[in-house]
């Protein structure tokens, strides 16, 4: 009896995991067998490299090369905006903060970071874009500036958090250490704190990458949503994954453009294995205890 | 000497820039969404249904379809989530395979939450034939939470001294009964922690619903698993996408917004509450 119940446990245990196997496979599985159909279609390299996204024109075209590089411009804007401020913050919080103010900065940085990116999304739309476009007098606030400043503020709070905790998870002997040398609080924290805090850094700004470039609804609202490479940052974009939200509505299930969508979101998913790959290489050693 | 000073006060106030900069950049975002949603706020908006196409009433279909899509994706992922976990921490081999699923849970962890949305489709919606509703979207959500939740009961399994579980198994007690009676009751509140806190990232999700389970416009609530659902973000993301009347309608996607804000807000700092409480009374 004892014996029985003991098996059904560990089975149980067992099937969940399996499950939880099951949906990545299932996943990668469903992304990859209605995306794939696309490359009977066009070659990958015509589909990663040209720059003719027209897929309700006849003939079609499913050159994909604008909505990658929107992804990327839009993500490097949000980086660009986001590190010195989320670092900087992250800093002062771990090394110059008093106690008491840190005590209330973690949990608002948790907080923060929680906030739903539609709620983002539309402070981007509804308030940042106009006052944007007043400000530059542009003809339009819906740009990859906008949308870059936007995400980057989103991201703020994951970064920060993330590099606050390994950088004042550093003990204590380091700091002291590096002051009784006659170093200054900023030697410290730039010779000392950060190169042993590294790993948490790099892994936090990962996460940030990770983040943004899979955001959708922020982009969505915000980008304005011309498939073209920008010439200047207040042109409007189109990244990968607002091109799926904003097209999926149009197709019909089983058509080329319905097969284009989730080819995107092949690539989208190959950059976020391999940016996940990275993390997972860079936290590694620290697993292994 | 000097140049070192000069140079150690200029980064320290870098660094406080840097933070009134941000802080800055965050009070102005919680103020606009606080100032422009609160005028809205009524009890007649949190219980009353939308009229006259969007511009007029109040949110109480989305209110209620975001509570049972949160509610049905934890019932679907706790259960799976913990037992994933418990295998991880306690049953695990061969080591590869234990290392073979932490790869696996981070690299589903990692994934844009669009492409949950785009599986959910093909599977849920297409190849099972569950349609566009609550049932194909809370699934969805259930597979984005998973790896959150299998992470979080794992770091709260280890955070319970292995002294605990030894003691337990050389007192003669089973796998199952060192788990089940005192590994799990000692991880409870950490796990609960967790728990609540992929409840606020699931129930703020737009892009895994919008073409499995969320609709722009319903008057009635949903009476089965088979019913499309307005959802509280994808509420917000509508009223400002669609309709034809934005002079009424993003008054009301603020007031969306701020009560989806307090909804996360509120939920965020009960784990948080809880979490410190509990490590101020924690024995070990």
């Amino acid at each position: 009896m004892k014996g029985i119940k003991e098996k059904t446990f560990q089975a149980i245990a067992y099937i969940a995991s399996l499950l939880t196997a099951v949906c990545l496979i299932a996943i990668i599985y469903g992304i990859f067998h209605d995306g794939l159909p696309l490359f009977k279609f066009i070659s990958w390299k015509d589909f990663l490299f040209t720059n003719n996204w027209y897929p309700v024109y006849s003939p079609p075209g499913f050159g994909a090369w604008a909505l990658i590089m929107g992804s990327f411009y839009v993500t490097l804007g949000a980086l660009i905006i986001a590190l010195p401020l989320s670092l900087g913050s992250a800093i002062f919080i771990s090394e110059i903060a008093s106690p008491g103010l840190r005590e209330i900065a973690k949990p608002v940085i948790e907080l923060l970071a929680g906030i739903p990116s539609v709620v983002y999304g539309l402070f981007g739309i509804a308030f940042l874009a106009p006052l944007i476009r007043q400000w530059f007098s542009l003809d339009t606030g819906l740009n990859l500036f906008t949308s870059s400043l936007i995400l980057g503020i989103m991201v703020i709070p994951i970064i920060c958090s993330i590099s606050e905790d390994a950088m004042s998870s550093v003990p204590h002997s380091i700091r002291e250490a590096s002051l009784a040398l006659g170093a200054t609080k900023s030697e410290t924290i730039f010779k000392a704190v950060i190169p042993a805090a590294k790993k948490g850094i790099i892994g936090s700004i990962l996460l940030g990458f990770g983040r943004a470039i899979g955001e959708t609804m922020v982009v969505l609202m915000v980008a304005g949503g011309a498939a073209q490479i920008p010439k200047s940052i207040f042109e409007p974009v189109r990244p990968m994954t607002s091109t799926i939200a904003a097209e999926m509505g149009e197709t019909i299930m089983g058509d080329l453009h319905y097969n284009a969508l989730f080819a995107l979101a092949i690539v989208l998913l190959i950059i976020t294995f391999f940016s996940n790959l990275i993390t997972e290489i860079v936290f590694r050693p620290k697993r292994q205890k | 000497m000097n140049r070192r000073k000069g140079k150690n006060t200029f980064w320290i106030m870098m660094m406080t820039l840097m933070l009134i900069i941000t802080a800055g950049f965050l009070v102005v975002f919680i103020v606009r969404i606080i100032s422009l949603g609160a005028p809205v706020l009524s009890w007649k908006f949190i219980v009353e249904p939308p009229r006259e196409a969007m511009t007029e009433g109040g949110i109480f279909p989305a209110l209620i379809g975001t509570f049972l899509l949160t509610a049905l994706a934890m019932i679907f992922a706790l259960p799976s989530g913990i037992f994933t976990a418990i295998w991880l921490t306690h049953y695990g081999k061969p080591q590869w395979l234990v290392n073979i699923l932490h790869i696996i849970i981070n690299t589903m962890a990692g994934i844009p939450s669009i492409i949950f949305g785009l599986f959910g489709m093909a599977i849920f919606v297409n190849l099972l034939g569950f349609k566009v509703s609550l049932l194909s979207g809370s699934l969805t959500l259930a597979i984005l939470a998973l790896p959150v939740i299998i992470n979080n009961t794992e770091q709260a399994i280890h955070s319970v001294p292995a002294d605990f579980s030894e003691a337990s198994l050389a007192l003669g007690a089973t796998t199952r009964q060192t788990i089940s009676k005192v590994v799990f009751p000692a991880a409870l509140p950490n796990i609960l922690t967790g728990a609540i806190i992929s409840v606020g990232r699931v129930a703020g999700e737009t892009a895994p619903i919008m073409f499995t389970a969320a609709t722009f416009y319903s008057r009635s609530l949903p009476h089965s698993l088979q019913d499309e659902v307005m959802a509280l973000p994808y509420h917000i993301y509508a009223l400002m996408t669609e309709g034809t009347h934005p002079e009424s309608q993003v008054p009301i996607a603020y007031g969306t917004a701020l009560v989806l804000l307090i909804l996360v807000i509120l939920i965020d700092a009960t784990a948080i509450i809880i979490r410190s409480y509990m490590r101020k009374k924690r024995q070990w």
